[in-house]
C-alpha cells in the first residue's frame, strides 16, 4: 500500500517535473520577496524586493501560458511602477533612510486579522472541487488578446485609456508646486 | 451512522499535480502579505506598495482561472490587463497625493494624516 502510493508520487513527480519545479521555485521567490518587502527597514530596499517579486510573478504568468501578460508585467510593474515609487521616495527625502519603514502600533491586531483571512482562504481553496476545463490555451495568445481588445472589449479598452490620461493629468495637477504668496494673481500656480 | 473517513491534511499527489488550487493558495498568501503591510505600516508610500502587492495577487488568480477554466476565451487575461492599467493609474495618483500632503505636513506618517478630522 505504502509502496503503491510512493510509486504514484514518483510517477506524478517525474511526469511533469518542470512545471512542478517552476511553480514551487517561483512561488518561493514570490513569497520570500513579498515578505521581505514588508519587513525591510529601508524603504528603498523594500522597493527593490518588490521588483524581484514582480519579476517572479512574470515567470508565474509564463507557467500559466500568458506570455503577453508576463511581458506587460515586466514592463509596467518591474519597469515603470518601481521606478516611479523610488522617485517618489527620493522626492520625499528624510534624514535617516535606514529607519524609513517603521511599523505602527497595530502590528499584532493586523497579524491576527491576516492569519484569519489566510486560514479561511486556504481552507476554502483546498476544500473546493475546482472544475477544470480540458481545453488547452492556444499557442498564440498575443494575437487573440489583441483581436479581443479591439473587437469585443473595445469600449472598456477606450475607457481605460481615458482613465489613464485623466489620472496622468490629475497627478500632474495635484503634485504641481503651489506658490504660497502669489500676491495679486491668486490662484496662479507655478 | 456514517463512517468517518480520515481526512489527510496533505496529500502528496495533490501537492505535486499543479492545478488551480495551488495558484489560488499562492495568491491568498501574497494577498495576505500585502494586507498585513497595509494594516501595519506607518509610511504612506509603503501602504501604496503593499496595495500593489494585493492587486498582483488578484492578477495571479485571474490568469490562473483564465488558463484552467476558460482557456480559449482569455477573459481572465484581459481582466488582468485592465487591473494592471488601473493599478498604474492608482500608483501615479497615490504618489501625487502623498507628495502634495508631504508639502503641507512635512510627513509621510499615516498617523499624521488627520486633515479631515474635526
Amino acid at each position: 500500500m505504502i509502496d503503491l502510493i510512493g510509486r504514484e508520487i514518483v510517477d506524478v513527480f517525474l511526469s511533469n517535473f518542470w512545471s512542478i519545479g517552476a511553480f514551487y521555485t517561483l512561488a518561493l521567490v514570490i513569497v520570500v520577496s513579498g515578505i521581505l518587502v514588508v519587513l525591510m527597514k529601508n524603504i528603498v530596499h523594500s522597493v527593490l524586493w518588490l521588483a524581484v517579486c514582480f519579476i517572479g510573478m512574470a515567470g508565474l504568468f509564463l507557467t500559466l501560458d500568458a506570455d503577453f501578460l508576463a511581458a506587460v508585467q515586466v514592463l509596467v510593474y518591474a519597469g515603470a511602477v518601481c521606478i516611479m515609487v523610488v522617485l517618489g521616495i527620493m522626492v520625499i527625502r528624510r534624514a535617516d533612510m535606514k529607519l524609513s519603514n517603521p511599523f505602527n502600533t497595530q502590528v499584532y491586531a493586523a497579524a491576527g486579522v491576516v492569519a484569519l483571512v489566510l486560514a479561511v482562504c486556504t481552507f476554502l481553496a483546498a476544500k473546493t472541487e475546482w472544475l477544470v476545463s480540458r481545453a488547452r490555451v492556444p499557442e498564440r495568445t498575443v494575437e487573440a488578446i489583441g483581436t479581443l481588445l479591439l473587437s469585443k472589449y473595445v469600449i472598456p479598452f477606450e475607457v481605460v485609456a481615458v482613465l489613464l490620461l485623466v489620472a496622468l493629468i490629475g497627478a500632474l495637477l495635484i503634485a504641481r508646486e503651489v506658490k504660497v504668496n502669489a500676491g495679486s494673481d491668486a490662484g496662479q500656480t507655478d | 451512522m456514517p463512517v468517518l473517513t480520515p481526512v489527510k491534511l496533505i496529500d502528496p499527489v495533490a501537492v505535486l499535480s499543479i492545478g488551480p488550487v495551488h495558484y489560488v493558495i499562492l495568491s491568498a498568501v501574497l494577498f495576505c502579505i500585502g494586507l498585513f503591510g497595509v494594516l501595519a505600516k506607518r509610511n504612506a508610500i509603503m501602504v501604496l506598495i503593499c496595495i500593489e502587492l494585493m492587486l498582483n495577487a488578484v492578477n495571479i488568480n485571474l490568469v490562473a482561472f483564465s488558463k484552467y477554466v476558460t482557456p480559449a476565451d482569455f477573459i481572465g487575461q484581459i481582466f488582468a490587463i485592465f487591473v494592471i492599467t488601473v493599478a498604474a493609474a492608482e500608483v501615479g495618483l497615490g504618489l501625487a497625493i502623498i507628495i502634495a500632503i508631504y508639502r503641507n505636513k512635512v510627513s509621510v506618517n499615516l498617523d499624521d494624516f488627520d486633515l479631515l478630522k474635526w
